[in-house]
């Protein structure tokens, strides 16, 4: 009936017609229409060259220009909003250190009172983080894993693209003053890591801390003398193996400890006596993997931060 | 303790252990290790159902020498067993549909990466499914948020970077909400394993103490698992995030881990803050009135877009809005209903992006709507998939989605307050779905020019196979739903 219209194209049913049809989205208007085979030109048949043009979601820049400052004046108010709803909610919260408080029960009872005796361990937050509650640790220990290897898919250039090469591609001196007193420091720093890591479960201390130092001395290291010399001993290969070796001991280790811990078996690992060094059963050498993985971790976000690969 | 109680704790190990093993092997040793792996995952969490169903007993297995309040937990039900069995199956076909596309556009150690991170993330979406302790869920999420940046960001591309970094910021907005909420629920409990927690909740409850920061809990750990896995207004992630990534990523991303984040809030509904006190705040009444934004304008949003992966990834909205509005309607019937539709949206949405992917092949890897017509005579399996997923997600008769829509529907009636809203949300929303998806199904089966006919794509045995696998998985919900549903209902049962 109403084809016979005269402005048929522009009614309702003409556009819904012409919608199905899928010539024209009448909901939703291309503001600039390019021909495909223009794009196709343009992107010059690539395939990826393609997938860029497509524009981003959302807004064009001077729309986004335009509310600005909107969501600036939205964003300090949200910010406020939240951190006085938190405020508020922490004045109704136990006071700190209080001996009645709710986290004063049973379970830290026990980790005080008899967590030496069944871990181990003198020092009780490494018997808490690496025996009772390991299967946290070892969850942490592979958000480090994964988060430095997004670092390394998102900053490594392609297996052909030239990292580079000397230190001066990157904008470093030779620092004398600096060379002699890493020459001195990192030494030290390293035994020092070394220690902290191996008096994990004797004193304050531990895998993360000790890992932590190790990766800042790597760090020092080769800002002062470059990375010719750290490749000496530290390269990608090394940072694989490493991460590789201490993870999978760390999964093996604690799958034998959570498996005969739920089957009811004898683990058969010796606690040996609090105090001496080779005691705490499989904490000291769960602290060395963490250690490893921290070192290794802190080291490769610098690296890939600072030449784009390890 | 039987030895298949074992086998939930056996498919994390594995899938974390290959993880960590494929950072030095080589892309196609670290891709067969992966597929390896994730079927060793079906075997050991279907048996692990298969046990859980026949005993009609949920366990717990402790996680080293400590038990409850001391050391770390998982606990197994059959809702648990179900949903990482139909996970990791819906993980395993989404990288077979995606295979041929993976091995083309990345490179040998972007492949070996892309396989790192899938294996921790099935680990990660393992561990968030089975734990019974509040602070290895944190954990979990950490390394499933890294995991998801990773498989958006290993094609490197512009809109990638861009796409990954908004769903980082709002990811990590979401896991930091949920992180504030578990420390000050460990202020007042002084517990971090579920049941404890619930015990303490339900003493504080009784005393009328600490009734402002447990609200809080409740706000802070709801707003941060809907920021994650994409409610309505904290949408604006998706679209670029599932449309730019590979169609395998796009496929697990929505299918599987916003559903994990779904299914960690529903169990801190019933295991942790417990049922009563979450019906007695509001704030399932908040989450009911986000979904019903988030059906209605996720639809519309899919109807502006010409892009049939955006078209997918707004779809993705509407049904995470229909999976919070179960959660919403506050009922057993209503979480039932939205936990069917997580299997129904995790098995569909896959299979819409594994489609789409194969039909855009077809047709000189465009992905506009308008110019995939006669997609489906080019590529007839890819079209077939398409159509049925189109039909499962609008609620056809014989497909999944009915299923789910009908048990929304049936579940309202039991709130007469909110029966009304519901069905007419269902209504337009069905119209909404139909709208967008049979007018692009319509449009892919639009003859094209007879020159472009003879240019058939072919998908390689691994998508044929994904693609037939996921059509016949949505033809089972939909025609054998008794069994799943029963399964979800016994389930619940035993969360609480």
């Amino acid at each position: 009936m109403s084809k016979i219209k005269k402005d048929y194209e522009h009614t309702f049913f003409g556009k819904l017609e012409r919608w199905i049809a899928g010539e024209n989205d009448v909901f939703y208007e291309d503001p600039e229409p390019m021909a495909l085979e223009e794009r196709e030109k343009k992107a010059g048949h690539n395939y990826l060259a393609y997938l860029e043009q497509i524009p981003d979601v959302g807004y064009s820049y001077e729309k986004a220009k335009a509310y600005h400052y909107i969501y600036r004046i939205l964003t300090v108010l949200m910010g406020v909003f939240i951190v006085g709803t938190l405020l508020y909610v922490v004045y109704f919260l136990p006071p700190f250190g209080d001996a009645d408080n709710p986290v004063n029960n049973e379970v830290s009872r026990r980790y005080i009172e008899k967590g030496m005796e069944e871990t181990g361990a003198v020092n009780i937050v490494a018997g808490m983080i690496l025996d009772y509650r390991a299967f946290d640790t070892f969850g942490e220990s592979n958000v480090l894993f994964i988060a430095a290897s997004a670092v390394l898919l998102l900053l490594k250039a392609g297996d052909g693209a030239k990292t580079a090469k000397s230190q001066k591609e990157i904008g470093m001196k030779e620092d004398v003053i600096l060379q002699r007193v890493t020459f001195i420091l990192s030494p030290m720093l390293f035994l020092f890591g070394i220690y902290v890591i191996l008096n994990g479960h004797l004193s304050p201390g531990g895998g993360f801390s000790g890992g932590a130092i190790i990766g800042g001395s790597l760090i020092l290291f080769r800002n002062s003398y470059g990375y010719e010399a750290i490749e000496q001993f530290f390269t990608e290969k090394t940072f694989q193996n490493c991460t590789l070796i201490a993870l999978g001991f760390y999964c093996l280790a604690k799958s034998y400890s959570f498996f005969t811990g739920a089957n009811h078996l004898n683990s058969h690992i010796p606690l040996g006596t609090p105090g001496d060094i080779f005691s705490a059963g499989l904490i000291l050498p769960l602290n060395i993997a963490v250690g490893i993985v921290v070192a290794c971790t802190m080291y490769s976000f610098y690296a890939l931060f600072s030449k784009g690969g390890i | 303790m039987e030895f298949v109680c074992n086998f939930p704790f056996f498919s994390i190990m594995v899938s974390m252990f290959s993880g960590v093993i494929s950072s030095v092997l080589k892309g196609k040793k670290a891709r067969n290790l992966g597929v390896a792996v994730n079927g060793i995952v079906i075997v050991l969490s279907a048996a692990t159902l298969a046990y859980v169903m026949s005993t009609g007993e949920s366990f717990v297995y402790t996680m080293g020498h400590y038990t409850a309040p001391w050391g770390n937990e998982i606990r197994v039900g059959v809702l648990e067993a179900l949903t990482a069995t139909f996970f990791s199956f819906v993980m395993l076909l989404s990288v077979l549909g995606g295979m041929k596309h993976l091995s083309r556009e990345l490179e040998d150690r972007s492949l070996g990466m892309y396989f790192l991170f899938l294996n921790l993330m099935l680990g990660a979406i393992l561990a968030l499914i089975y734990t019974n302790d509040i602070f290895t869920a944190y954990v979990f999420i950490e390394i499933n948020t890294i995991a998801a940046c990773g498989l958006i960001m290993v094609r490197k591309t512009g809109p990638v970077y861009v796409a990954a970094t908004r769903y980082m910021i709002m990811s990590l907005m979401g896991s930091g909400l949920f992180l504030i909420g578990v420390c000050i629920l460990y202020t007042v409990t002084g517990h971090l394993l579920m049941p404890n927690i619930q015990e303490s909740v339900k003493m504080l409850m009784l005393r009328g103490e600490y009734h402002i920061p447990l609200l809080m809990v409740i706000i802070l750990i709801t707003a941060g698992l809907a920021i994650k896995s994409g409610l309505y207004p904290f949408h604006s992630w998706m679209p670029a995030a599932y449309g730019f990534s590979l169609p395998s990523s796009s496929a697990i991303l929505s299918g599987l881990v916003s559903k994990s984040y779904i299914f960690l809030l529903i169990k801190i509904i019933y295991r942790v803050v417990g049922k009563d006190t979450i019906l007695g705040s509001d704030i399932i009444k908040v989450l009911f009135a986000f979904s019903v934004f988030a059906i209605i304008l996720g639809s519309v949003g899919a109807i502006r877009e010409k892009d049939i992966r955006y078209m997918n990834a707004y779809s993705s909205v509407a049904q995470i809005g229909y999976v919070y509005m179960g959660i919403g309607l506050g009922s057993r019937a209503g979480m039932v209903a939205a936990m069917f539709h997580i299997l129904v949206h995790a098995a569909t949405k896959s299979l819409l992006f594994i489609s789409a992917e194969g039909l855009s092949q077809a047709s000189g890897h465009t992905y506009r709507i308008q110019e995939l017509k006669g997609a489906g005579y080019r590529s007839r399996l890819a079209g077939i998939g398409f159509t049925v997923g189109a039909f499962s997600l609008v609620g056809i008769p014989l497909f999944g989605g009915f299923i789910s829509k009908i048990s929304f529907a049936v579940a309202a009636t039991e709130d007469p307050r909110k029966v009304v809203l519901v069905f007419i949300v269902i209504a337009i929303s069905t119209l909404l779905n139909a709208i967008y998806f049979v007018r692009t199904v319509i449009i892919i089966y639009t003859p094209a020019a007879a020159s472009e006919k003879s240019r058939r794509v072919k998908l390689g045995a691994a998508g044929c196979t994904a693609i037939t696998v996921f059509a016949a998985v949505n033809f089972i919900l939909g025609l054998f739903s008794g069994p799943f549903i029963g399964a979800i209902k016994q389930g619940i049962a035993m969360f609480q």
